[in-house]
């Protein structure tokens, strides 16, 4: 099958530091790759660049074969790449149901002069918990909710279009077992949509529990990108921490 | 037992006195005044503490939207009195006859063109500030105290250093006029602040206000566009702050470069004793209404009650300091 999304020698530079090099990376539609490394690795980078935060210092990046260049996160949005940032990128100040639509919001109006419909928001904010079976009140401030709530918060943003790429960046690191199962519940759902979903995980279990693939970062430079099948937990920690040079 | 019922929040009773701190306060001032000074409920009395803060309260509005943005504007009082010389300058058609009153004072330009260039004055030195924040990146509290000066000596410069007045009735009626008994500049101040009011609870630029002052990072990451609405904010002040200006030469029938000196100070005061974080992402128009009035209230009930206006300052500052006491006990219980 096609890729759906292909990157070719992407390299990110913050001044001096080189957070990724030459990483060349591609997703099938209806595939979920584990993406894995230790802290700064180049992770969260690289799935910032997919998702439009900022854009990469050389190579390029395809979508559907085409070569996209996006300038801020919202061009990525619309191209059907969708990410769930490691913090989550929530406002304490608002409400679940807000904080879903956020840069979304569902308005009605004339002109420049748009009135949010709260009421249409908090009822499809309802149905999106819901589905994620998740207790969240979309009425309730995001500042008192756990956790779990709010990476539900977080996750329902996702659900909001039809992407064709879901970046999920730990989003099992802060919540409880339960929960960890019905997000990666979520991600078969969402892979047998077709949806290519690359996940970045600490947690071996949870990659090797729903990946087709892992891919290994370690700093800044892919050292591993295979099948689930032909490989092990114990081979991945090699790979990460570097007592495995390269697979 | 289940995660339900560990979720469901207890009631928050600090966080409720701090969200009604401000109105029970005011309702608190306002029956201790009516029982020490009878004086202080005749309906004239109540009408007239609500023209005197309504200038105030004009640019308080403003304040609440850049406030929410997690910013600030000392420059107000400096634009208030930049804006006012120049709708003065544009009423009267010129400097020639600065003080001139009845027959001459009728010649010049249509009042609205006043208004439209004091509005417009106040809303550029918004949009340079504005500019400032959002592109060059200073903070807001630098590029509005370099504001702060600047403004304050154009107004200088721009006034020769002599007061312009004298107005036609139409000009001073903005300022001494009523409607039904109320005072123009009362009906003005409702006005602007029940369209804020809507704009910052029902539209989506509300939203992106209270967005952009809650995480601004994470906001910017969601598509909100956070420079177009903090820019907007800064406009927002400015334009109102323009308007005060008018309203203020017209009340006092005299534009004049020293208009507005420390206004900052008294409108920041009133926003954060209305309820308004100045972190940012927290407050209302309604509470802003609040300080307002209630500052009115206290210097008013005091000076019927004789109190020195030295004495009034102490108690205003120490309000401040207890508003934000309880704001901030109410931050750390949510928490
Ligand atoms: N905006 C930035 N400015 C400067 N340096 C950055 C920036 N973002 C990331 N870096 C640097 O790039 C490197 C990779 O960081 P990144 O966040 O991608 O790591 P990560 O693999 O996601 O780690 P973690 O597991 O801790 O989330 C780190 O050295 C980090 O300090
Ligand atoms: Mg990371």
């Amino acid at each position: 099958m096609a890729p759906v999304l292909e990157l070719e020698g992407i390299t990110k530079r913050f001044g001096a530091i080189e957070a990724i090099r030459g990483i060349d990376f591609a997703v099938e539609p209806g595939e979920v790759v584990g993406l894995m490394g230790d802290n700064g690795a180049g992770k969260s980078t690289l799935c910032r660049i997919i998702a439009g935060t900022f854009a990469p210092t050389t190579g390029t990046l395809r979508l559907n074969g085409h070569e996209v260049h996006f300038r801020r996160p919202s061009d990525a949005r619309e191209e059907g790449v969708e990410m769930v940032h490691q913090d989550l990128a929530l406002c304490d100040n608002l409400t679940a149901a807000l904080n879903v639509f956020l840069g979304r919001e569902i308005t009605f109006g004339f002109g420049p002069f748009r009135f949010l419909d709260r009421g249409k928001m908090q009822a499809r904010a309802g149905e999106l918990f819901a589905e994620l079976k998740s207790e969240t009140r979309p009425g309730e401030l995001v500042k008192r909710m756990s956790g779990g709530q709010r990476q539900a918060v977080a996750i329902a943003r996702t659900r909001l279009s039809e992407p064709k790429v879901v970046l999920l960046d730990e989003p099992t690191a802060a919540i409880s077992v339960r929960q960890v199962a019905e997000v990666l519940e979520l991600i078969r759902r969402l892979r047998d949509a077709g949806i290519a979903v690359i996940l970045i995980s600490h947690r071996a279990p949870d990659v090797f529990a729903v990946c087709d693939r892992v891919a290994v970062l370690r700093r800044g430079e892919k050292v591993a990108d295979k099948p689930v099948g032909a490989t092990s937990p114990e081979e991945v920690t090699g790979l990460i921490t570097g007592a495995i040079e390269y697979a | 037992m289940t995660t339900r019922e560990l979720g469901r929040p207890s009631i928050d009773y600090v966080g409720l006195l701090a969200r009604f701190a401000a109105p029970l306060f005011l309702l608190f001032l306002v029956v201790l005044f009516a029982v020490l000074e009878p004086r202080f409920l005749h309906p004239l009395n109540l009408m007239n503490i609500l023209r005197q803060v309504s200038i105030m309260g004009l640019v308080a509005v403003g304040m609440t939207f850049v406030i929410l943005t997690a910013g600030i504007d000392l420059s107000v009082g400096s634009v208030v009195a930049l804006a006012g010389l120049v709708g003065a300058y544009v009423a009267k058609g010129g400097l020639d006859d600065r003080f001139a009153v009845g027959a001459a004072a009728a010649a010049g330009n249509p009042v609205i063109l006043a208004v439209l260039a004091a509005v417009a004055v106040g809303a550029a030195c918004g949009a340079m500030q504005g500019a400032a924040i959002t592109r060059l990146r200073v903070p807001p509290f630098v590029v509005t105290l370099g504001g702060l000066t600047a403004f304050r000596g154009l107004a200088l410069i721009f006034s020769g250093g002599g007061p312009i007045s004298g107005f036609s009735p139409a000009f001073v009626w903005w300022g001494q006029g009523r409607i039904y008994g109320v005072p123009v500049p009362v009906i003005v101040f409702a006005l602007v602040a029940a369209v804020a009011h809507i704009v910052l609870r029902y539209t989506r630029f509300g939203l992106w206000i209270y967005a952009t002052g809650g995480n601004s990072a994470a906001s910017e990451l969601n598509g909100v566009p956070i420079r177009r609405a903090t820019f907007s904010a800064y406009v927002i002040v400015g334009l109102l702050s323009g308007l005060a200006g008018f309203i203020l030469s017209a009340r006092l029938n005299s534009a004049e470069a020293v208009a507005g000196l420390q206004l900052e100070l008294d409108v920041i005061a009133a926003v954060v004793i209305g309820g308004t974080s100045l972190f940012g992402g927290i407050g209302s128009i309604f509470g802003t209404v609040v300080g307002v009035v209630l500052i009115g209230v206290l210097r008013n009930g005091l000076v019927l009650m004789n109190v020195s206006s030295f004495v009034q300052q102490i108690l205003i500052g120490l309000i401040l300091v207890l508003a934000v006491a309880v704001d901030q006990r109410a931050a750390l219980r949510r928490s």
